[in-house]
This record gives structure tokens, sequence and C-alpha cells, in this order.
């Protein structure tokens, strides 16, 4: 594999960031460590290398089966009948960034008018406690401060949804910052002529506009405006720029935690 | 289930060790391409490693349950992002229920969870390699040779990172280490575990 564009900060922060391969192998980082050593992982082999290698030893420390109950292999079996495999990759590297143009993706949406609707019942979210991988592309090596803290609040929440189609968000919010953010992995670009817009809900049930999601797969936004209030996060389709109010039904909603 | 898939395949009894890595492999590689009897028989296969692993981390044994089919479920959506050149299959499976098992803790009410229990796990930590093969116990001796080698900080920096759950944070305020240091402990056993079991590139 080779690498070009490498991030190295200063030494400092690369020797630190290599320091963190153990603990990420097993799963021992919080959540805005692990997104910074995703972000240097993609651009060093040698911690890849690494991790692998960790991970095949764990791995054999965990070497005490318990026979799960034959109810519980039944379960599994009629669950997979409703989860439609992942395309492979297409370009070597899962942790690598991929290019756009080389990434297969089904859309969220597959029509616009009036089978958005539908589609947005197709998309009813599977709600778990899986926290996901953040960030992945490159630019969002130094995010933004006001992410940071939410990342790192103390009182911070986190949302999961994943879609039928692979993708997934995150929101997470911080009652005491006032603030939310969404992480995408794999998301669908909008219809043509679209955007994704983002909206607080009020305990009023308004909905109120929270900005608009780039049009990337993997993107860490901060919402705008006051989460401290807010009763969910929601996605609708908008035309283009935005509405001031909802003109869809949301694809997703996060509802928050009082 | 075809009883023939399981035969074709050379898949191991349930709950086997990590020897048969290459019809592991194939059969995640089949379930890939939607292949649910190949699926079948990668469960029967690894159910008791995995679901092991998620009872060890998690504990409550109707959560572990969620947690490996949640994992399962996982398994089948994104098979085809194993790659056998990047690691084992079982390496692979595990590192999915394990961090499902530990989210899990982690979300949950985990505080009240982890004092009780550090003490109880850290008696319990390297006498119950049990699987019942000579394969099985040949790992078991190699991995509690390995074990032995480790200072006793690095030792139990690991299992409580891995078996507990516990960010690297945690663990060092659980060992009374300088904040940072329990990272490169954890770093550091895991070089020294890696390089006495053998795990190679
Ligand atoms: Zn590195």
């Amino acid at each position: 594999m080779t690498d070009h564009g490498d991030i190295r900060d200063n030494q400092a922060d690369w020797d630190n960031a290599h320091a963190l391969s153990g603990a990420y192998a097993v799963d021992a980082l919080d959540d805005l460590e692990r997104a910074r050593f995703e972000a240097h992982l993609r651009t060093c082999p040698d911690c890849r290398t690494e991790v692998e290698t960790f991970r095949e030893t764990a791995a054999s420390l965990a070497a005490d089966p318990v026979a799960p109950p034959p109810s519980l292999r039944d379960s599994v079996l009629a669950g997979i009948e409703g989860i439609r495999p992942l395309p492979p990759l297409t370009e070597h590297g899962r942790d690598r960034a991929i290019p756009e143009d080389t990434r297969r993706r089904r859309p969220w949406l597959a029509s616009t008018g009036p089978l958005l609707v539908a589609a947005s019942l197709v998309l009813v979210a599977l709600v778990t406690t899986v926290a996901l991988r953040p960030w992945a592309s490159d630019n969002d090596q130094e995010p933004p401060t006001a992410v940071e803290q939410v990342l790192a609040a103390d009182d911070r929440t986190r949302i999961v949804r994943e879609f039928p189609d692979g993708s997934r968000a995150d929101v997470v919010v911080s009652r005491s910052e006032g603030k939310a953010v969404i992480l995408t992995e794999d998301m669908a670009p909008p219809p043509e002529g679209k955007v994704y817009e983002l909206w607080f809900q009020t305990p009023e049930g308004e909905f109120v506009p929270a900005g608009l999601m780039p049009e990337q797969p993997d993107a860490t936004v901060l919402l705008e405006g006051d989460a401290s209030d807010a009763t969910a996060v929601g996605i609708t389709v908008e035309p283009d720029g935005g509405s001031p109010e909802p003109t869809t039904p949301p694809i997703a909603l996060f509802e928050l935690d009082a | 289930m075809d009883p023939g898939v399981n035969a074709q395949a050379g898949a191991p009894y349930p709950g086997a060790p990590a020897g048969a890595g290459a019809e592991l492999a194939d059969l995640l590689q089949r379930s890939a391409r939607g292949d649910r009897a190949a699926f079948a028989s990668l469960y029967d296969a690894t159910a008791a490693r995995v679901h092991g692993l998620a009872v060890r981390v998690v504990r409550d044994p109707a959560q572990a349950e969620e947690v490996t089919q949640e994992a399962f479920l996982e398994i089948w959506r994104t098979a085809s992002r194993f790659d056998p050149e990047r690691g084992s299959a079982v390496s692979w499976l595990l590192t999915i229920v394990h961090r499902k098992a530990v989210d899990r803790v982690r979300s949950a009410e985990a505080s009240s969870r982890r004092e009780a229990t550090y003490h109880h796990r850290n008696q319990t930590v390297d006498h119950d390699v049990t699987a019942d093969t000579a394969q099985a116990s040949l790992e078991a001796r190699r991995v509690r040779a390995a074990l032995a080698g480790l200072t006793e900080v690095q030792r139990e920096a690991i299992e409580l990172a891995y078996f507990g759950g516990y960010t690297h944070t945690e663990v060092a305020a659980l060992l009374d280490l300088p904040v940072g240091t329990a990272k490169t402990r954890i770093r550091d056993g895991l070089i020294r575990l890696r390089d006495t079991i053998g795990v190679g590139r």
C-alpha cells in the first residue's frame, strides 16, 4: 500500500497517535480518541499492520467458548432474511479513504416525489447501541473545536441509526454545551436538485432549521442552533438551498433523551 | 439445513478454536454473496467462541445474547468487508462482537457493574481456557505461557481493557497509573503477547 498526501502534524502528535494502537485494537479508546486515531490509521500503514496483529493476539485470548441457547441460532438466521449483505468495497483497504467515484452506494431514496413517503418507510431505522466509526474523510483530521467539545462532553449522549443500505448516522448531543453533532457514514447523495436538511424539534413539536448536510458520504456536522432543550433531531429531503420548514416527512428522526 | 454443507466446507464443531481459518474465511466469503447455508455453517462453527467473548465482557446473560445476535447480523451484513489478507476470520468476527459488547457495557448502567466485578474478574482471568480438543489446549497453553511472560501491570491493563471494556483512561485510574501510561502498558503488553504467541505477518 502506498500513501500519498500523508497528514503529519508534528512529531509529537505523530508519536502520540502511534501510541494509541494497542488501546484502539482492544476498543479502549473513547469516541473522540477513536475518531482521531482512525484518521491517523488512514495515513499510517505501520499502525494498520500493528492493529491487525494486535487483534489477532486479542482473539487468541478470547478462547472461552460459551454455547448460546439454540433459540439464538433461529433468531439470527431469521434476522438475516431482512438484511442485504453489503457489496464489496471496490478499492483495496477497508480503512482507507475511498475516492468518491469508486464507491458503490445505493441512494437513501430510490426516487423523489410521491415515493418519498414510501421511501421513508423503507428506511425505518434500526436503533442500536453500536457506535459507528466516525470520520472517514481526511479533511476532518482537525475537527472544529465546537465539534470536539460536544464529542468530549461529559454529558454527551449518542443515538445511532443504521439504515438498510448500509449507511449510518450518529447524533451526539451535549445539553451542557447546548450543541449537537451529526456524523454520517456511507450516506448516499440526495436526489438531483435536493439536499438533506437538519432540524431540531422543539418541546412544542416544531421543527426549526439546523443546517444542511454537505454532499459527501462521510461527514461530521455541527448542527446550527440550540440543542439544550431540543427533543429530537430530524433529517428531511428539501429542495436545493433548504426550506424554512420541512416539506417532506423526516427520513430519519433521532429522539433525544430529556 | 443441508448437512452436506458442513462437511464440504470442513466447518469445525461448535466452539472450535481458531484452527480452521481457511474454512471460516471461505464461509465468510460465501456469506457475502448471500449464501445462507454457508452463513449457518459459519454460525455453527463460531457461535460459542463469539458468545463466549460477549459473555465475558457483558456478563449479563440476556444482554450477552443480544450482543451476540447483533454481532452475527452485522457479520452477515458486512461479510464482504472481510479481507483474508489482513487477518484471520476468527479475529474479524471477534473484533465485531467485542466492539458491540464494549458499546453495550459503556452505554448501559455500567458504573455499578464495574466496581463490583473488577475483583472477581481479576481472579478469574486465566483459568478457564477449556476448549475440549488437543488443538485448543495447545493454544491455551501457549496463551497461558504468553500471559505469564507479561508484567503484572501489562497483564492487568490488557485484561481490564479487553475483557472489562474499560477505556485506557479508566484502566489507568483502576490501576493507579499516571494518566496516559495505561495505553503504553496495553500496547507493550500486546507486543510481547503477540511475539510470544507468534501471531505473525
Ligand atoms: Zn501510526
